[in-house]
């Protein structure tokens, strides 16, 4: 286990670093950072050499790339085009976005899961007919009408409902009520009200994301199980005489968890790409809104480091997976 | 949504068991060619029928549409005499309502238009490159299957909206052909995977050692012999393609990294109404409405055309 374990770091150092090459083609393809800057009449030829030279840009894109990626090894991403550090920005973000997708992963895991197994156990029963369509209905939904009709047609007119309008009970906008803990407003320091101001906030993306991926858990979950409950080892168990109960958890499920666990650390990935949209829906200052004015403002190194950051996210995630797999069917470890 | 398993392949769920169905088959069931059976199976799945006919009129709708219909998508509305602040809902002579003078339905086709044709290319596109590559790999094996797999890892490691999105920002002019493409560019790896898996099974069996036998060219048995037996997942990969390249696209204009003006797309004409989502909702409800019925039908169609072609899955499909 150890050396599959080894083997499979050493694997993805050579696949971060060519994920590496691509977002540097990526970003030197996203256009000029100082175009605004050359467009504009009347700017002397001299300032647009000395912007060119504080960024970088007069040197040849190898040299450039080289350059950055020995900074990063390092843990220095550079600077902003607003000259401020990047991976301050980067990780402040990242630790919005993880909260969210963090918390959102294990919830829909745990209920994707839960509900897969019991539609596969009671196949063709009224529950499994009820979950599998709402499961493929969800599915198939696009993650902006999910979010948008949680905030404005249930979140809005809810807190309306209850009499708070003015000072929601489920927050839409924002990850944390600003300047709400300052020197003025003491009692707004503690664990509790901080705890209770994000689980406020949190609310409605956290749902979004769950709706829109316990879904796939659920459908897989089942698809997995029932193999699982058709196979032979499984038929043997029940003629040995186990109780149902020990059947279904011990021979079925723990089977049907190497596929499952594969499918989660793998959906990670497309987590991410989805909790851009509900960051951006709910307002949250978080990796999409970072990817978001990056690629707007044209801001190489913050750009850079967004890549980077989800490249390395990804493949962890992905060796989670593979560590998981080979944790659960030994099988695996062999080859 | 689950459908009752076919009569003939209720009862064995074993392997074993289940190579004995063809011999009974000989003598209780007429024969039918794999096409017919297909097409009888698709047309029981009723979620999928329904949902095919509301795509193809969707489709009229967004292609004919606009012909037909008395206000254009640039068309400026003047506020009738003495009407009151209802004008701009929802009526007969404006199914959509009306959102900055500006006909709602009419904006509507046009965008859904622009988004299936959208989703059309990218379909295309990166249906074949992902069959290209997973027939390659698949086929030759080896040091050839490890390098373009290899390169299909790496692909999967970039988020691929961002990757698009970065692209996008430098194009020009019209952008809608363009972002298709990036699309495309960044969104054939599942195929390619799926395609891949066929032909590394495909390749082992009987009729491709006999076409190689007679001496058939490498190309030949990919295209004449492997190829048409992997139609089945090539169809439903790319009709599940189409719903998620609408999606993609939806989700880039929504976040202003997508189509620009003068193009359109369901995304774009919601990203501009979402401001307004709870005092003028027309401009944004209508399309994201329009945006669940394209994802639905074509899931749905998806899972009848997986149904379909591949009728063992029935019995552990999700």
């Amino acid at each position: 286990m150890l050396f599959f374990v080894i083997r499979r770091v050493l694997v993805s150092i050579p696949l971060l670093l060519l994920a590496s090459i691509v977002a540097f083609i990526l970003v030197v393809n996203t256009g000029d950072p100082i175009e605004d800057l050359r467009t504009k009449p009347n700017v002397p030829k001299a300032t647009i050499a000395l912007r060119e030279h504080q960024l970088g840009l007069d040197k040849p894109v190898v040299e450039r790339y080289v350059t950055w990626l020995g900074k990063a090894v390092h843990g220095d991403f550079g600077k902003t085009i607003k000259n401020k550090p990047v991976w301050a920005e980067v990780s402040r973000s990242m630790g919005v976005t993880l909260r969210l997708v963090l918390f959102a992963s294990i919830v829909s895991i745990l209920v994707g899961v839960l509900i897969g197994v019991i539609s596969a156990v009671k196949q063709y029963s009224w529950f499994d007919h009820g979950a599998t369509t709402g499961a493929f209905l969800l599915y198939s939904l696009p993650v902006l009408a999910v979010g948008s009709f949680l905030k404005y047609v249930l979140a809005i007119r809810f807190n309306r409902w209850i009499g708070r309008g003015d000072n929601p009970l489920i927050k839409t906008i924002g990850e944390s009520t600003p300047n709400f803990c300052t020197k003025s407003k003491p009692y707004n320091c503690g664990f509790i009200p901080s705890v209770t101001d994000f689980l406020s906030h949190a609310f409605l993306p956290m749902l979004t994301l769950v709706l829109i991926s316990f879904a796939g858990y659920a459908r897989f979950s089942r698809a997995a199980m029932l193999e699982t409950l058709n196979a032979d080892y499984v038929r043997t168990a029940r003629a040995k005489g186990l109780s149902e109960r020990r059947v279904i958890v011990k021979h079925a499920f723990r089977n049907a968890l190497t596929t499952i666990a594969t499918i989660v650390s793998l959906d990670f990935g497309a987590l991410i790409g989805g909790a851009i949209l509900t960051e951006t829906i709910f307002e949250w200052h978080g990796m999409g809104r970072v990817l978001v004015e990056s690629i707007n403002k044209i801001d190489p190194n913050l750009l850079l480091c967004w890549f980077f950051v989800t490249a390395v996210a990804v493949i962890v995630f992905n060796l989670v997976a593979d560590f998981a797999y080979a944790f659960l069917d030994p099988r695996i470890r062999l080859d | 949504m689950q459908l009752p398993p076919d009569d003939d392949e209720s009862s064995p769920p074993s392997g074993a068991a289940a190579s004995l169905v063809p011999a009974e088959r000989e003598f209780t069931v007429e024969q039918r060619s794999q096409w017919k059976t297909t097409v009888h199976r698709f047309t029981r799945h009723r979620p999928a029928m329904v949902s095919s006919v509301v795509f193809v009129l969707l489709m009229l709708f967004a292609f004919v549409g606009p012909s037909f219909w008395k206000y254009r998508f640039d068309q400026v509305l003047k506020k009738p005499a003495g009407a009151n602040a209802d004008w701009i809902r929802p009526s007969w002579e404006h199914p959509f309502g009306i959102s900055k003078g500006y006909d709602v339905f009419a904006q509507v086709m046009r965008g859904t238009q622009y988004s299936i044709r959208i989703a059309l290319v990218v379909t295309v596109v990166s249906v074949g490159l992902g069959v290209f590559v997973g027939a390659i790999a698949g086929y030759f094996r080896g040091f050839t299957d490890a390098v373009l797999m290899r390169f299909t890892d790496l692909m999967l490691v970039i988020p691929y909206l961002a990757a698009v999105a970065a692209l996008q920002r430098n194009v020009k002019g019209s952008t809608w052909l363009w972002l298709a493409l990036f699309l495309a560019f960044f969104g054939w790896m599942g195929i390619a995977r799926v395609i891949r898996g066929e032909f590394l099974s495909l390749r082992e069996k009987e009729f491709v050692e006999a076409a190689r036998s007679v001496g058939a060219s490498a190309p030949r048995i990919i295209f004449r012999h492997i190829l048409p037996n992997t139609l089945g997942p090539i169809i439903v990969n790319a009709t599940l393609a189409v719903g998620g390249a609408v999606l993609a696209e939806a989700a880039l204009s929504f976040l202003g990294l997508g189509v620009k003006p003068p193009d359109t797309s369901l995304g774009k004409i919601i990203e501009v109404g979402k401001s307004k989502a709870t005092t003028y909702p027309n401009e944004f409800w209508w399309p994201v409405l329009m945006l669940c019925l394209i994802s639905l039908t074509i899931n749905f169609i998806g899972d009848g055309l997986r149904d379909a072609f591949d009728p063992k899955q029935n019995r552990v499909r999700a």
